[in-house]
């Protein structure tokens, strides 16, 4: 529906039929391996190695990276990359695992970092041969940003940087990293220096990546050690002490609300990926179908049908929200909507897999090494993985304020 | 999949009309204003009294309110029902004393009985007629078919209850049964066998009656069996319409405490520094949000499928918007008051008029409950 209302431009009308011809010969197929459920959950590097083959042969064929410049790699098209990732969701694609890279690193690096750096960096970046990681939060860091002790010192035309940061999903992976840091120990927000710098080629030089083991006991994400690590002052994004100003580029991109729509593949179903389907209401039907409660389904329970139904209201609202986000006389504060994204799809995720538990009853102790777990224990994969995203990216408390003061006008809690 | 306009059809007339709409209010329907009006008489035990301005429903009628969603055929304007939407919006917002809002369901019902003596009503309607609906039974149910009322021989005997704006209206349509189903009646409010007998009710910004019919003359608006299909067809209509009236209420109480917030010191800060306050008014206007987006896109909807062609996505829609509006109506009711602390508790503040009518709004033709069994039973399937 929300597309039936929108006209194309022709540049989108044409661009539109192209990538719906290009998908319908070139999609990838079912993968060989499991794929998790999103890129920040990639540990097997097999399932790495087929997705970066996808990306790049989209990228190859001009759907990554549409509203970026020919120069830096892009397809220098003007409101593509919307269409492109529209059409991906329907031909049901894998999603992209550079999803750092794309979401954040590029629009901040477009925005930032000298031209020689964009040209060197953001072709490898849209294609995924080089993978990227944030380095923003640190044991001391974390809601409180701007407490980053990580500290970059010049010397000469390089910077040394010594720090510790953690949480680093595909640092394992990783070529390129975003790195948030201290420059000036007198000045907490003014204080603050980004770089880009890189981690493959500096394992063992002052870079150490060393896993961190998830509540779910998978990894993905780690912490990253600096010691004395190098880096050139091209790295530098925009001035010293403008930190986090670049900062702020990174977490609108990061939470839907960037001037740059950032290029996403998806819309494969969980069933190709991994046999079960977490994602949905219609999943949870499903579920409460095939699952027992006093002599009935679940489904013919009132209580858990209330709960299923509040979901698939909550469905709607989110997909009507964003068609509304696009009518300006229906909108008292052009960010309202859009900085509501994070919150409502993060916690909406955590509500569906938390009834799932319900509807299971006794069988949603069954996890993924029993053979007897209704949808193979997906379902407490994903419960306990939504944690991951309800707090990164700004916990959802940091969200409510954020939307509490910049949208509502309250006063500043800190 | 039913094409549908742009903006939800939401274009340059429906925005001047609900701009001047909130001129108007804030011109002639301040809180004070209306608090001054509609409580000067805190007793428990008053006399229960029907309080609005006349000369204000007047100017509405004048300024095409009324005449908004009455088809240009009957004498109206003919605008889309997101014109009506906006409308109840920005009346919600106002906690406004008056038959608007039910003086719209009668046109939404009369509109789907598609008979001269409907469009005969609807033109009364148009000139500034104010009108309600008759059709509850004394259980409260929703159901097109539940009638108290019998029509014999073109008469109507027996009582409709939770009659909205009752005394306020001039035109009533009466829902009544005979042997062949359930028809529609438009009679005279102070027709000869009408006896109204008021409620007491919480709501200071509404009346409301049970009214008896004895032996009285009605004239048939769809005929027997007809009368129930009509009701169900403008139903959706119906509970958006209440869904924006709680939006606009919604906002107002949103924006209030926030203010009240911002400005109440306790232990050297604003109140809205705190967490304890600030992440609940987010959760409110979440809330908000959400049963703005679900009113505007079931009014679309409605709007974009005259033939009902795809009926059971446009009721989903509806039901999906009165469902979060009413849970929302209660929730940032409740957390407004909370939040104003003592004085939010008070006769005094005007929080409590708004808090009123949401509570009797969230009822109103189903509260969240009730339409999510309907919306279980459509989208999961009827429980065995």
């Amino acid at each position: 529906m929300a597309d039936a209302d929108r006209k194309d431009t022709p540049e989108q009308a044409e661009f539109r039929t192209y990538c719906q011809d290009w998908l319908a010969h070139n999609h990838p197929g079912k993968p060989p391996v499991r794929i998790p459920l999103g890129a920040l959950e990639l540990s097997d590097p097999k399932a790495l190695t087929w997705l970066q083959a996808w990306q790049r042969s989209a990228f190859d064929a001009g759907l990554v990276g549409c509203d970026y410049p020919v120069e830096f790699g892009g397809g220098g098209r003007k409101n593509c990359q919307t269409i492109a990732n529209q059409e991906m969701q329907r031909a049901k694609t894998p999603f992209f695992p550079n999803i750092i890279g794309l979401g954040m690193a590029a629009p901040t690096v477009l925005f930032h970092a000298q031209d020689s750096v964009k040209s060197d960096l953001l072709p490898r970046l849209f294609s995924g041969e080089d993978i990227w990681c944030q380095g923003f939060s640190e044991p001391g860091a974390g809601s409180d940003l701007a407490n980053q002790q990580t500290f970059a010192e010049r010397r000469g035309d390089s910077w040394v940087i010594n720090g510790h940061k953690v949480w680093t999903s595909l640092a394992h992976f990783a070529s390129w990293m975003i790195l948030l840091c201290r420059t000036d120990k007198s000045d907490k927000y003014n204080g603050l220096s980004y770089f880009v710098v890189p981690i493959q080629t500096a394992i063992g030089k002052g870079v150490t990546v060393r896993p961190l083991i998830k509540m779910t006991g998978e990894t993905g994400f780690n912490e990253v050690i600096f010691e004395d690590l190098v880096v050139e002052d091209r790295y530098r994004l925009d001035a010293v002490g403008a930190g986090w100003k670049v900062a702020m580029t990174t977490l609108s991109h990061e939470r839907g609300a960037g001037e740059l729509v950032t290029p996403a593949a998806g819309g494969m179903t969980q069933e190709d990926t991994k046999g079960a389907n977490t994602g949905s209401p219609s999943a949870l039907i499903e579920l409460a179908k095939n699952s027992y409660r006093n002599g009935k389904t679940a489904a013919d329970d009132p209580l858990i049908r209330d709960e299923i139904v509040k979901m698939m209201i909550r469905q709607e609202a989110f997909r009507q929200n964003q068609r509304r986000a696009l009518v300006p006389q229906l909108i008292d504060h052009p960010m309202r909507i859009p900085l509501q994204n994070k919150l409502i799809g993060t916690e909406f995720n955590q509500d569906l897999a938390e009834i799932a538990y319900a509807i299971e009853g006794p069988a949603s102790s069954l996890y993924l090494n029993d053979d007897n777990a209704p949808g193979g224990g997906e379902w407490q994969l994903a419960y306990m993985n939504s944690f991951g995203v309800t707090i990164a990216a700004g916990a959802n408390e940091v969200q409510r304020n954020i939307l509490a003061e910049r949208v509502l006008g309250m006063p500043k809690s800190k | 999949m039913i094409e549908q306009p742009k903006n939800f059809g939401f274009g340059e007339d429906e925005t001047m009309l609900r701009d001047s709409a909130a001129k108007f209010f804030s011109d002639h329907c301040t809180p004070d204003k209306i608090h001054r009006q509609v409580a000067n008489n805190s007793n428990i035990h008053r006399n229960i009294e029907c309080i609005w301005d006349k000369t204000l429903w007047r100017q509405i009628a004048d300024l095409g309110w009324t005449a908004a969603c009455v088809p240009e055929s009957a004498g109206g304007i003919g605008m889309p029902l997101v014109a009506a939407v906006a409308l109840a919006e920005e009346a919600g917002r106002a906690a406004f004393p008056s038959p608007l809002i039910s003086t719209f369901n009668a046109t939404f019902v009369l509109r789907e009985c598609r008979t001269a003596n409907a469009n005969a009503a609807l033109a009364e309607i148009a000139s500034g007629k104010p009108m309600t609906l008759a059709i509850t039974n004394q259980q409260g149910s929703w159901e097109p078919s539940d009638t108290d009322v019998l029509v014999d021989n073109g008469q109507l005997s027996g009582t409709a209850w939770f009659v909205q704006d009752a005394r306020k209206a001039e035109g009533l349509i009466v829902s009544a049964r005979s042997a062949a189903g359930v028809g529609l009646y438009y009679v005279a409010a102070n027709a000869a066998g009408v006896l109204m007998t008021a409620d007491g009710i919480i709501d200071l910004t509404r009346d409301q009656a049970h009214i008896n019919f004895s032996g009285v003359n009605a004239i048939e608006v769809a005929a027997p069996g007809l009368g129930e299909i009509a009701l169900a067809h403008a139903l959706p209509a119906i509970q958006v319409v209440l869904a924006a009236d709680m939006v606009g209420a919604g906002e107002w109480l949103l924006q209030t405490t926030v203010e009240y917030t911002n400005t109440r010191i306790q232990f050297d800060r604003p109140l809205g520094f705190f967490q304890a306050v600030k992440h609940p008014l987010v959760n409110v206007m979440l809330d908000i949000d959400r049963a703005k987006s679900l009113a505007y896109s079931a009014a679309c909807a409605i709007d974009s499928d005259p033939e009902r062609k795809d009926w059971a996505t446009t009721r989903k829609l509806a039901h999906m918007a009165k469902a979060n509006a009413s849970d929302m109506a209660v929730f940032a009711s409740s957390r407004a008051v909370q939040f104003h602390g003592g004085i939010g508790f008070t006769w005094e503040c005007y929080v409590h008029l708004f808090f009123k009518r949401q509570m009797h709004n969230q009822m109103l033709f189903g509260d969240a409950k009730y339409h999510r069994a309907m919306l279980a039973d459509m989208l999961i399937g009827k429980a065995s």
